[in-house]
């Protein structure tokens, strides 16, 4: 495995056995992975629920065990136990042991990693700086609100300097002033040079963070792309927000090829096709029409393709193979 | 290490858990109660509190092994704590080998606080009172400390049998199984007449079965013995801790394989 990778599956499969009176058919929850990550990236692994993303994890760290292919992190094979000295793992929805206080809590997983008490120390004390949480050093877990416990999750997830960071949902269930600390702690770990694979159902914090994206549907991986090749830079479609257009205006709009939509007593005017000298033109038509009715321009938008259409996009696709496969 | 520190994170969970004060108070309760029985008896107190509190630490300790014991692993796996076990570099005989240290090191320490209580009550009593049956002092809690020795060798096969059923059943069925496992433990010679006595070969040989494979706890058993001030050879003293520490071995080396199987979907 090269160097550069830290995570490398081969037709990484698991099948679990379904529970019925009658047949115990195998349910194919991965299908043939074949994933690569690069050492560094911030990887956003998406997918709806149930796609297969936790089972992912989870063959990785050896929690499960795969039904055919491999699978290699940081070099060694999944089998291997040492490989995990060099990866953290947050697991989603997290439940720690709440009779313990901060400090006690990262001392044991500290001490799972062998170190000894003077280091131990001088890390608890760091990752509890780092994640905001210096103040609940002799608080028990079981005082702690859900993004306490999240932070806390996230800091025994670094107790051992990991070179990768693997965090199931690690946005879930947060604040939006949570769920900021968390993406700034993310890309804190990358500034270290460290690789971080974590799984989200929040598009918009995976725009705003990943470096790669790998979208997981029914099991199987539908791509992997750099974020920035599948976010088109060109411009969809334009919509123009007025209040107070008159019926007159509404028609010569839907004739200049203005798509209208009426909310409250607002009107969103949607153009397609800007990107062409027509377009713009269309655009400018439609402005001058909006004008010169008397209406009151509100707002201006312009919308490029987004992450969420291709996710859309893909599960369309993917539900449509189905489909063909389940009729053939 | 690792080892270690499993243990101590289990003992600390124990002693956190509110149900070992509540059992463990329950228990001195009797012990120290078991003055009052002893009245009801001409001249036979002490034995009456050395029997009523060697029979109430046993059953305290059994309560343990087999409420904590048979939830340890389970606990760990409904509440998906152990993902964040096993993602580290430890292997899951560790785990298993650490938790049984940790619930061993709780009983432990309530053996030692039930024993010093049955002491106390006994020296304050044997004080107060002129009891002609009891034995002279040293010699009375050398053999005591004997009884409270296989107790806990007792309570070390019982922790792994629970511990065992507690990697591949419910907490509800192991406990029933544990439980079962106790009771015939403690008819184990009796089973085996049973087989003997029936001429039937089938019902001989399954009686067989059970006991050699399940333990036989009334090796454990010198209560009676202690009671009755009767001495208890060292030869018999090495043969059941020596029985103990191999079943016990047995039984957690099944517990490893068990868990190294296990899926934590």
């Amino acid at each position: 495995m090269e160097e550069a990778l830290v995570v490398k599956t081969e037709n990484l499969t698991k099948e679990f056995k379904e529970n019925s009176l009658i047949h115990r058919r195998p349910v194919k929850a991965l299908d043939n992975l074949n994933l690569q990550i690069k050492r560094g990236d911030i990887f956003g692994y998406l997918g709806p629920n149930g796609a297969g993303k936790t089972t992912t994890f989870k063959l990785l760290l050896g929690l499960i065990s795969p039904s055919s292919g491999a699978a290699w992190v940081l070099g060694k094979p999944i089998s291997e136990i040492k490989f995990k000295r060099g990866v953290g793992f947050l697991p989603e929805q997290p439940y720690f042991y709440d009779y313990l206080t901060s400090v006690e809590f990262l001392d044991f997983y500290a001490q799972l990693f062998r170190f000894d008490k003077k280091l131990r120390k001088q890390k608890v004390l760091n990752l509890l700086k780092l994640v905001g949480l210096e103040r609940a050093a002799s608080l028990q877990l079981r005082k702690f609100s859900r993004g306490m416990l999240q932070r806390i999750g996230i800091a025994q997830a670094l107790i051992n300097d990991p070179e990768l960071v693997i965090l199931d949902e690690p946005l879930s269930g947060l604040d939006p002033i949570g769920r900021k600390e968390v993406r700034d702690i993310i890309l804190s770990l990358k500034d270290k040079g460290q690789t971080v694979l974590f799984s989200s159902h929040i598009l918009s914090d995976v725009e705003a963070i990943c470096d790669n994206i790998g979208i997981l549907m029914h099991g199987k991986l539908q791509c992997v792309e750099r974020l920035d090749d599948c976010l088109s830079h060109e411009v969809e479609l334009v919509e123009v927000t007025v209040s107070g257009l008159d019926e007159a205006c509404n028609h010569t709009i839907t004739s200049l090829g203005g798509q209208i939509a009426h909310s409250g007593d607002k009107t969103v005017i949607v153009i397609h096709g800007i990107d062409s000298p027509d377009g713009e033109a269309a655009i400018a038509r439609i402005l001058k029409a909006v004008r010169e009715s008397g209406a009151k321009l509100i707002s201006i938008m312009s919308r490029t393709h987004s992450l969420e259409d291709l996710f859309v996009g893909l599960d369309g696709e993917a539900k449509e193979r189905e489909c063909v496969m389940h009729n053939a | 290490m690792v080892i270690k520190t499993i243990a101590i994170n289990t003992f600390k969970e124990a002693i956190r858990d509110r149900v070992l004060y509540n059992l463990l108070i329950f228990t001195l309760i009797v012990i120290v109660a078991s003055v009052l029985l002893g009245r009801l008896t001409i001249g036979q107190d002490q034995r009456v509190i050395k029997d009523v509190g060697l029979a109430a630490m046993s059953l305290f300790g059994i309560l343990i092994a087999t409420f904590v014991g048979t939830s340890l692993v389970h606990k760990e796996i409904r509440k998906k704590t152990i993902y964040n076990i096993i993602s580290k570099p430890i292997h899951r005989y560790e785990f298993i080998l650490g938790k049984y240290c940790g619930l061993m090191l709780t009983l432990i320490a309530n053996l030692i606080i039930m024993t010093i209580v049955l002491f106390v009550v006994l020296a304050i009593h044997k004080a107060l009172t002129i009891d002609v049956l009891s034995g002279t002092g040293a010699v009375v809690y050398a053999s005591l400390l004997k009884a409270v020795a296989l107790i806990f060798f007792e309570l070390m096969i019982v922790t792994s049998i629970a511990i065992l059923f507690s990697t591949i059943s419910t907490p509800t069925l192991s406990i029933f199984f544990t439980l079962g496992v106790y009771v015939i433990g403690h008819l184990s010679l009796d089973i085996r007449q049973l087989g003997v006595a029936s001429e039937n070969t089938l019902i001989n040989g399954l009686c067989s079965f059970c006991y050699y494979l399940l333990p036989n706890l009334e090796n454990f058993n010198i209560r009676a013995e202690m009671v009755r001030d009767i001495a208890v050879s060292a030869r018999f003293m090495l043969y059941a801790v020596v029985y103990g520490v191999l079943y016990m071995t047995a039984v957690l080396l099944v517990s490893i394989l068990s868990m190294e199987r296990k899926e934590f979907i």
